[in-house]
């Protein structure tokens, strides 16, 4: 062994009731180097982490620290042997500075006096060091996500940390961002820190991971070193057959214009602003466009206002050529729009329910489910239920009567997706449609949604999928505090070029 | 192992399960309170509140109390399917006991005060207590005051009201109304010749199996219609349903108009049986209406259960009575039937606890397998 491992995870078993979450699994983290842990949803990344962090223990293996053998029962152990973890979600307080939250939990003090000053000192140095360039007195709430992420890695710097491990760093960022956060993990590396980089994002792991280890079902793939790899290899080892990210698609020429969106205002609850100004679009039938723009540009409030969720300040809003600004949702329904919500869970789908359900959700009111005095038609809602779950290949426990709470992500959003295909929509409305899901079940949604727009229907998509964004859509329209600051051709731009958009570095005057 | 656990796990065996802890419970409870103020006469009279009627030894003194046990469970139980129509819709109707209060109004006043017969009586009750009922909903939709601070205000406003007006038609030297038997015979619920079953009980009437007529019709109604289809929706999540179409907030008006009916018509149940009179000097609404919340909760929110926890907290409250009050203080019945209602009300807090408990020990269980 020339180069010492940091830590060791050495044939970890993890076993739950009915999974083997961790089957055998060995990770193996050199000092210095960047790691990438590869693996879809439920491959059992989450679970390695929380043995690691000692939220779990598991049933068969070792954990070593610097070659000996350690015993983490708790996350403070894990603190104590210089692990530290950037969640997808941050943790931070809002109303605090910068530096309030670096400190919080660790505060210098003397006979419970803070001694900001001391804490100021460090945490200053270490910015410079490598390159993070905060300022510790702006309070989070105002400054951006990548600031956001840096005060995170400060935290972990600060508590002297030499294990950092970064989970999905880059959902939230832009381009631009993820180029900065890319060097700032190289500089951590050259200086010594030991990184595990969770991710799913291959072209991330092959620009800056030294070695990547593939999870697949809780079992361990294999540790192939980037330099001797391919994307293709590492997603057919992370898939377990070899994954077309392209969506296929052939070209089209738009029909009559389904949706038309004049000078939309939108309130926002959030603030004094609007959430959406003027905005102006339109969708024709047998196109997909989408909005693309990082996540709180006003995509949320102009979907809800779109679908009848929530009222609009002004402007008009007309679908197949009936304004239907102030229409009611049944009403919009029933002329043919359907969504997909962002949020599954809180609106998409009544947890509760059972999974036939749920899938008449939006038609149960018609004569195939509920006769003339009002009573339900069980055994057509069965039939149709089945049907659908055949056709849409949706899979759970007990079939048609599951609950829908009990059901895998995946599957509740395909459940989703065959209730709104189903009810043969003119608009498909699909916020976020592939969310936390996997690769197979990404590429089968992107499949659905290319299907309607060849069967000449109109879709709108929102994303915050740089990948999906240029990959799916026949137009690009680029959304910035609440305006529409640019249109392009999938075919003629770059992520590069959209991320300056996407960031309000660069603005058109667009009426699309 | 398995099946066990996958028993304890069922929805009906669990609610059948805590139902039974906490009336247990309850009885522990009431049991060393009265150890605590006369330790001599604690077992007795916690029995004496379970057993209710039975404490007659004869079989046609137990068969007339039961009857009156009957009588009081009938508006019990309408009171609880109130409480529990609103709940599915997630709505707490704390109003029910002032709904059922300008029920009472309703029935009495046109039974004394204008003579109609019982059935126009009964329908001005139960479209009372939908006015009242309807006035929360439409609180609640359009201006979402909640429905609890609305119903709270709303079941004092009902009982003032209900005093003034009730004291036109009141006997002169006393705060009660006058008896329906001598002022107001047409107004009595037609008995059907039920009262012989109970011993010549005069109060056992329509309003028993009407009651579970009405319980059957709300099981019916939430389980088989698509209204009730809609209703559990926006009960279990309310921004789905409006994403799905739904109109949420005629459906919340709709709710509170179904539960003030129901109440209302529990009202016209006791009332119209003649076995009470209205204290024209009430300074507090009934207990009927909060003791449906328990009654609601205690069935496992459900209509068929409800037929039997209200009848048994209809048993426990009648009971009550029946503890010697040369041992306690005369108070002492109403408080054992409240600690035993009360604690009914914790059927849905011990249903989670054992879920996370079984949980729980699931987690363990695999981590040693």
């Amino acid at each position: 062994m020339e180069q010492p491992y940091a830590i060791e995870m050495l044939n970890i078993t993890k076993k739950f009731p009915g999974i083997v979450a961790n089957d055998n699994i060995t990770l193996q983290l050199k000092k210095g180097e960047i790691h990438a842990l590869l693996g879809e949803n439920g491959a059992g990344k989450s679970t390695l982490m929380s043995v690691l962090f000692g939220l779990y223990q598991p049933e068969e293996g070792i954990i070593k620290k610097d070659g000996k053998t350690v015993k983490i029962n708790n996350p403070n152990d894990a603190n104590d042997l210089g692990i530290g973890m950037v969640h997808q979600h941050f943790k931070l307080v809002e109303c605090f500075t910068v530096l309030d939250n670096i400190i919080l939990g660790v505060e210098p003090n003397q006979f419970g006096f803070l001694k900001k000053a001391e804490a100021r000192k460090k945490v200053m140095e270490l910015s410079e060091k490598y390159g993070l360039h905060i300022d510790p007195d702006a309070l989070i709430e105002d400054i951006t996500v990548g600031m956001q992420q840096r005060t995170e890695i400060l935290k972990m710097l600060y508590r002297d940390n030499e294990i950092l491990i970064f989970d999905e760093p880059t959902a939230v960022l832009t381009p631009q961002e993820i180029a900065e956060l890319m060097q700032i993990m190289k500089n951590l590396a050259a200086e010594g820190k030991s990184i595990l980089f969770i991710s799913h994002k291959l072209s991330e792991i092959m620009n800056v991971a030294d070695r990547c280890s593939v999870l697949r079902k809780g079992k361990y793939i294999g540790t192939v070193s980037i330099a001797d790899t391919t994307v293709e290899e590492l997603s057919a080892m992370m898939v377990g057959r070899n994954v077309n990210f392209h969506v296929e698609k052939e070209d089209k020429v738009p029909g009559d214009v389904v949706l038309d969106i004049e000078d939309l205002t939108v309130a926002s609850n959030l603030h004094k602003n609007d959430a959406v100004k003027n905005v102006s679009f339109k969708v024709h039938a047998g196109e997909i466009v989408c909005i693309a723009g990082i996540d709180g540009n006003g995509q949320t409030e102009l979907i809800h206002a779109l679908t009848g969720l929530i009222p609009s300040v002004g402007g008009k809003i007309s679908l197949c050529g009936q304004d239907i600004t102030h229409a009611s949702i049944r009403k919009r329904n029933n002329l043919g729009m359907a969504h997909i919500p962002e949020d599954r869970h809180k609106f998409g789908l009544i947890l509760d329910y059972s999974l036939e359900e749920n899938l008449i959700l939006k038609r149960y009111f018609e004569p195939e489910f509920t006769n003339k005095a009002g009573f339900l038609n069980r055994i057509n809602i069965r039939s149709y239920a089945e049907k659908l779950i055949e056709a849409y290949d949706v899979r759970s426990g007990q079939g048609a009567i599951t609950t829908a709470r009990s059901m895998s992500g995946g599957n509740q959003q395909k459940a989703i997706i065959a209730r709104e295909i189903d009810l043969n929509p003119e608009l498909l409305i699909a916020v976020q449609p592939t969310r936390g899901l996997d690769v197979g079940a990404i590429e089968y949604i992107h499949k659905q949604l290319v299907a309607q727009r060849d069967a000449g229907k109109a879709v709108l998509l929102v994303s915050l999928e740089l990948d999906e964004v240029v990959d799916v859509p026949d137009r690009i329209l680029v959304m910035h505090q609440g305006e529409i600051v640019g249109e392009f051709d999938p075919k003629k731009t770059t992520e590069e070029e959209l991320g300056l958009y996407m960031a309000g570095a660069k603005k058109d005057k667009v009426t699309a | 192992m398995k099946e066990k656990r996958n028993l304890l796990k069922n929805g009906t065996v669990q609610t059948l399960l805590t139902s039974l802890i906490c009336i247990v419970l309850g009885m522990v409870i009431g049991f060393i309170v009265l150890l605590f103020i006369n330790p001599s006469g604690a077992g007795e009279a916690i029995l004496s509140v379970a057993k209710n009627f039975l404490t007659y030894k004869s079989g046609p003194m137990q068969l007339k109390y039961l009857g009156n046990t009957l009588v009081k469970t009938a508006p019990l139980l309408m009171c609880s399917l109130s409480v529990l129509f609103s709940y599915k819709v997630g709505l707490f109707n704390i109003g029910a006991a002032g709904q059922y209060v300008v029920g009472a109004c309703a029935c009495l006043y046109a039974a004394l005060a204008w003579h109609l017969s019982w059935l126009p009586c009964m329908l001005l009750a139960i479209a009372a207590g939908a006015v009242f009922g309807a006035l929360s909903g439409i609180l609640k939709a359009y201006f979402n005051v909640n429905e609890v601070i609305s119903g709270i205000m709303l079941n004092w406003i009902g009982l003032y009201t209900t005093n003034m007006v009730l004291s036109n038609v009141k006997e002169t030297a006393s705060p009660y109304t006058y008896q329906l038997s001598a002022a107001g015979e047409q107004a009595l619920l037609p008995t059907l010749g039920l009262g012989a079953l109970f011993n010549k009980n005069q109060y056992v009437g329509l309003a028993i199996p009407l009651s579970i007529i009405v319980a059957v019709i709300v099981w019916v109604v939430l389980t088989k219609t698509r209204f009730g289809y809609e209703l559990k929706a926006t009960g279990y999540n309310k921004n789905a349903a409006k994403y799905s179409g739904m109109a949420e907030k005629r459906n919340i008006i709709l709710t509170l108009i179904i539960g003030g009916a129901l109440a209302g018509m529990g009202a016209s149940f006791l009332y119209q049986s003649g076995y009470e009179q209205w204290q024209c000097t009430y300074s507090s609404v009934p207990s009927m209406g909060f003791n449906g919340i328990a009654a609601a909760f205690l069935g496992g929110l459900n209509p068929i259960g409800t037929i039997f926890s209200s009848f048994f907290i209809q048993h426990i409250t009648a009971g009550g009575a029946y503890v010697d009050k040369s041992m306690y203080c005369s108070q002492i019945s109403d408080l054992i039937s409240s600690i035993i209602v009360y604690l009914c009300g914790f059927v849905g807090f011990l249903k989670f606890a054992m879920n996370s408990y079984i949980e729980k020990k699931e987690a363990k269980k695999g981590g040693n397998e």
